[in-house]
């Protein structure tokens, strides 16, 4: 579904700030899968999620989505296949106009002609679909209005409207309080499992990355460090995951020391 | 009197429409209405004396006005420049353009010709020759007014709005910002060349300084409207853009008529249409603080009282 191969991204390529925030990362995912990516800030969890979505260009590298290379297609255009939620609950949503014109925006993915696509026939099936987000009767209010939780919701609500190929969401939750943060926790499950969708998800939660999808990824200082899917991953558990981390690290560590002996 | 007021804030209004489009729905600040004004004047003279006729004027006008904004916009998209340089490059071009338009003259006049102005007490014959071209122009503005409510209700329409509110959503759904951006500055000089075209019209002479210090008179217009009623409606919103150009121009015209009393001399217009502006801008701040302030507050006695509640 997706292959990401030998990816690479350095910003600031010759001068001081220069920065390698990915190094050839390869990674395939499987349709239906659901990714949890873990790692600590900086490790390149969101500049992966800008290489997909295509925020900025690759440095090196090849990404295709179904079969399609997309490594230079705009970000606009790789929207047709990608669903993305930001950690900022007002990225996602228009402030300014009604929720059932945002709803309308996103019913179909593309350049919009000169029609009148909000219907009656129309407004009654967003309708339906606000009922269980608890937004049906204020469907005439300005998006701005909303909080936070509630527009995080109507985001993962137009995202998958059109069914994408992948959805990407990054720390979607981060912003909101524990309550809210659970509601669209669940909304995500529940959308996800509904629509078969193929997801990827940073989370910070260990215990929620272990628990939730069926493979987890762990990225430090831009590489994946480890992959961990099916069964292995089912046998999880949050200390197994730091030991491994531990692991993994610390023979990077020697190996490093190793460089500066020599 | 009254019926002066109301043409030249009518004609004037269609101008505002345009600015509306790029400053508020776009949220795009752009400057290039100052020479799409007078090049859309300069157009509908120059087709209106080489006897193309008034209606080939007025659609040229507009034609040439959303050439304007495709200019700025292309500028803007291709080079990454801020709208704001961009429309500066395309007025300051433009004032080159527009007197070679002209035909190198500074201004043109409109006499001995058929004009709309000339034409509508004809047409209305049944009504005094002064509303009669009060009622022309009041046609021409709703009808303008109508279609450009309808652009804005349809999917495209909302599309650009959306995008004022939010380029990122815009892109989420698969549409290219840049295609939205040269449609709706296209679009809003369009209307403004448009404006152009009867001001040129009623005034009954083009001139390549028509578009001096428009942006400002048509934002505080904008403004004005702004503060007569909020809604999210663009009916509403278009109405009160109209109603604030109305108001403007009375309020010129007051000027013009008592300022002598205070001292104020048309000389002064500029500077106290920027002060009008930033006066408008200062209370719509304060406006908006109050309301978040009294948003808390409401907030915050909601929680108390669902607190007491769980208490008894």
């Amino acid at each position: 579904m997706l292959d990401i191969e030998h990816v690479t991204k350095v910003f600031f390529p010759g001068t001081v700030n220069e920065k390698v925030a990915l190094e050839n990362i390869n990674l395939h995912v499987e349709k239906g899968d659901v990714i949890c990516v873990i790692g600590s800030n900086g490790s390149g969890k969101s500049t992966l999620f800008n290489m997909i979505a295509g925020t900025f260009p690759v440095t090196n590298g090849t990404i295709r989505i179904d079969g399609r290379d997309i490594t230079n297609a705009p970000e606009y255009k790789r929207a047709f296949f990608i669903g993305r939620i930001f950690q900022d609950p007002t990225k996602g949503t228009s402030a300014n106009m009604s929720i059932e014109d945002n709803m309308n925006l996103a019913y179909t993915k593309g350049m919009k002609g000169l029609r009148f696509g909000l219907t009656a026939e129309r407004r009654k099936e967003f309708r339906k679909l606000l009922e269980p987000i608890g937004l049906a009767d204020r469907m005439a209010d300005n998006v701005g209005l909303l909080s936070g939780g509630q527009r995080q919701a109507l985001t993962l609500l137009m995202a998958t409207l059109s069914q994408p190929s992948l959805m990407l969401l990054d720390e979607h939750t981060a912003a909101l309080d524990p309550r809210n943060a659970e509601i669209v926790m669940d909304l995500t499950k529940h959308y996800i499992e509904e629509g078969k969708l193929t997801a990827m998800m940073v989370t910070h939660n260990m215990q929620f990355a272990i628990d939730y999808g069926n493979r987890l990824i762990m990225m430090d200082e831009g590489h994946i460090i480890l992959d961990i899917k099916g069964e292995e991953k089912a046998k999880l558990t949050v200390p197994s995951l730091v030991e491994k981390f531990r692991e993994i690290r610390k023979k990077d560590y020697t190996s490093d020391e190793g460089l500066l002996t020599e | 009197m009254i019926e002066g007021i109301l043409v030249e804030g009518l004609i004037f209004a269609i101008m505002a429409l345009g600015i509306l489009i790029s400053y508020r729905i776009l949220d795009m600040a752009d400057l290039t209405c100052d020479g799409s004004v007078a090049t859309g004047a300069a157009v509908a003279t120059m087709c209106i004396v080489n006897g193309l006729g008034i209606t080939v004027g007025l659609i040229m006008s507009f034609l040439a006005g959303v050439l304007c904004g495709l200019v700025t916009a292309t500028i803007h998209n291709k080079l990454k420049l801020p709208v704001l340089l961009a429309g500066i490059l395309t007025m300051t071009m433009l004032y080159s353009v527009n007197l070679r338009i002209l035909g190198n003259k500074a201004n043109v006049s409109l006499v001995r010709v058929d004009t709309l102005y000339r034409l509508f007490p004809e047409w209305f014959s049944f009504i005094p020759s002064d509303f009669a071209a009060l009622f022309g122009t009041l046609i021409f503005v709703v009808a303008v007014t109508v279609l450009m409510d309808v652009f804005f209700r349809t999917d495209m329409g909302m599309a650009i709005g959306a995008m004022g509110g939010n380029e990122q959503v815009i892109i989420s759904q698969g549409m290219n910002p840049a295609s939205l951006k040269l449609i709706g500055l296209g679009l809003s000089n369009g209307f403004i060349a448009l404006s152009g075209g009867l001001l040129a019209q009623y005034q009954g002479f083009a001139d390549a300084n028509l578009g001096q210090g428009m942006v400002v008179q048509g934002l505080a217009a904008v403004m004005i409207g702004e503060f007569l009623f909020s809604s999210n409606r663009i009916s509403l919103i278009t109405l009160r853009c109209i109603l604030g150009s109305i108001i403007y121009k009375g309020l010129m015209f007051l000027g013009r008529k008592y300022g002598y009393l205070i001292g104020i001399t048309p000389n002064d217009f500029k500077l106290l249409t920027g002060i009008l502006v930033i006066i408008s801008l200062t209370i719509a701040k304060t406006r908006s603080m109050a309301s978040d302030k009294g948003a808390r507050k409401k907030a915050i006695e909601r929680t108390m009282k669902k607190e007491e509640e769980n208490h008894a």
